[in-house]
């Protein structure tokens, strides 16, 4: 985000926090369904909900997102491309000037695909990648999916799609590969952005053994401030602003007033990582849609109003941080108006350590099931993945997940 | 291309405009950038550039002090040099008005 002139005033910060008529950025999941199954997703996906919007439904928000003259929607699952309508509906949404950026790992994104997509002003494309190296990334997102997700760079690099994203989030085991990653987006023509890793969905299971350190948060604020002007990061980082100025980007939780999540089934969440009852606000097939639910929902009214700093409020660097962000606080059981787990200033260590209640969970969970001792239990992989070579099971077989479930189907059979 | 109020501009076409309280937002889908409209009356300008000769005309007809001006022209210039708007190579709806 640029803005017109010099840098955003303060007034324009205040507005943003009031809330807009219309998001800036939507995300919206179109399904729950993925043909991976990363420790880390914030989703919780896995299997598709029967109750997931239909085409019909799904283009009704799509004109609806045209009324309200959003410009681009974050179209994310899941894994978007497995839903059969998914290349009508983008067909659907860029007809009628509402632009799509998809997130996808990649596995559809062949040469075919690629060169379509190219030609279209109105898409653009952000493929995952949590490793410059295949060790690092498939030990996160699955075995295979690293080498799947630099063929879809190159089938897109070699179609001219220009600027296309690289999309990272940040973790204690590649916050060292930023240079490496840059290198990565810049071979294949593309843009990178990097995200925080939050501890929402199957992220909450791995977040104490993947959030980067504080030695890690203050290289990897010293990265941003020397990178961060070619590097996307939306609002993901603000919580290190306290380590000295403000960072590129958004310098403020843009939940509820310039950015709000859509799920699958329609629900309306405040962001992307507050898949919790906390933070619904309403339902698109709900009377007056979703813009009503964006102008008018009690939840997002309350977000635009001034936050309490709380136990912060004594912190000389509360103006900047703001208290950092909302979902990981209520995910790792933190009060809402105290600090955010990641304090750069460690004012978390203490009610962290202190905590006695298990924190809240997301009920919504679609992680594919694996059956122990006869009970059907949700299967986010382990950490400790076993470092097996890929060999597909068919010479024909692409999926990057192939012979990954041979753990789960003993403990099956 | 350098910005000169006195030549004719338009809104680039690729560029949508949404009015919000503060002004408005300006995305372009080639660049796929976002920029603020800080104020209403630069929204406003900025969506009459093309039924005007200059620039500089455009200023003049939507009211804009004097003494802001060269505020306007500023904001209008950074708009140009992120091609949110471009030079009118000739004055085609003047000339169909005509």
């Amino acid at each position: 985000m640029t803005p017109a002139a010099a840098a955003p005033v303060p007034t324009l910060v205040e507005r943003f926090e009031r809330g807009l008529d219309a998001p800036i950025c939507l995300t919206w999941e179109l399904t729950y369904a993925c043909n991976l199954a990363c420790v880390h997703c914030l989703s919780s996906s896995g299997r598709r909900d029967p109750d997931e919007l239909s085409t019909a439904q799904c283009k009704a928000v799509i004109d609806e997102l045209q009324c309200m003259q959003v410009f681009y929607v974050n179209i994310g699952g899941g894994e978007p491309t497995v839903r059969r309508d998914f290349w009508e509906l983008l067909e659907y949404a860029t007809a009628r000037g509402v632009g799509v950026k998809f997130s996808t790992n990649g596995s559809r994104i062949d040469r075919a695909v690629a060169e379509s997509l190219a030609t279209s002003d109105y898409v653009d494309v952000q493929i995952s990648l949590d490793g410059a190296t295949a060790e690092v990334n498939d030990r996160v997102r699955g075995a295979g999916s690293f080498d799947t997700a630099i063929g879809a760079m190159r089938n897109l690099h070699e179609a001219g799609f220009e600027d296309f994203k690289v999309s990272v989030v940040v973790t204690r085991e590649n916050v060292g590969q930023l240079d490496a990653f840059k290198a990565i987006a810049d071979r294949y023509g593309a843009q990178l952005r990097i995200t925080r890793l939050r501890p929402s969905g199957r992220g909450a299971d791995v977040w104490d053994e993947l959030h980067p350190t504080q030695a890690q948060q203050r290289r990897l604020y010293d990265w941003l401030v020397a990178n961060g002007e070619n590097v996307l990061t939306g609002d993901s980082f603000f919580h290190l602003s306290a380590l000295g100025g403000p960072l590129p980007g958004l310098n403020l939780c843009g939940a509820g007033r310039v950015v709000c999540l859509i799920d699958p089934v329609g629900d309306v969440y405040a962001c992307p990582f507050a898949i919790h009852d906390e933070f619904l606000a309403g339902n698109v097939l709900g009377d007056g849609g979703f813009s009503s639910v964006w102008r008018e929902s009690d939840l997002f009214r309350e977000l635009r109003e001034s936050q309490s700093p709380g136990a912060c409020s004594s912190c000389d660097f509360y103006d900047s941080c703001r208290g950092g962000c909302m979902a990981a606080k209520f995910f790792t059981g933190l009060p809402m108006d105290g600090p955010d787990p990641e304090c750069v200033l460690g004012n978390a260590d203490e009610a962290l350590a202190a905590r006695k209640a298990v924190p809240p969970r997301s009920p919504v969970d679609h992680s594919r099931l694996r059956i122990v001792n006869g009970v059907e239990t949700p299967n986010p992989m382990p950490i400790e993945l076993p470092k097996v070579e890929h060999v597909p099971d068919r010479a024909c077989d692409e999926n990057p997940l192939a012979g990954f479930w041979n753990g789960a189907r003993k403990v099956s059979g | 291309m350098p910005f000169d109020p006195a030549l004719p501009w338009t809104l680039d076409p690729q560029v949508a405009i949404r009015p919000e309280s503060f002004g408005g937002l300006a995305y372009h889908f080639g660049t796929r950038r976002l920029s603020f409209l800080k104020s209403p009356a630069l929204r406003d300008l900025v969506l009459s550039l093309a039924d005007h000769p200059s620039a500089e005309d455009a200023i003049e007809a939507e009211g804009i002090p004097a003494s802001e001006r060269r505020q306007y022209e500023s904001a209008l210039g950074t708009l140009a040099e992120t091609g949110m708007i471009t030079a009118r190579t000739t004055n085609t709806e003047a000339m169909v008005a005509a």
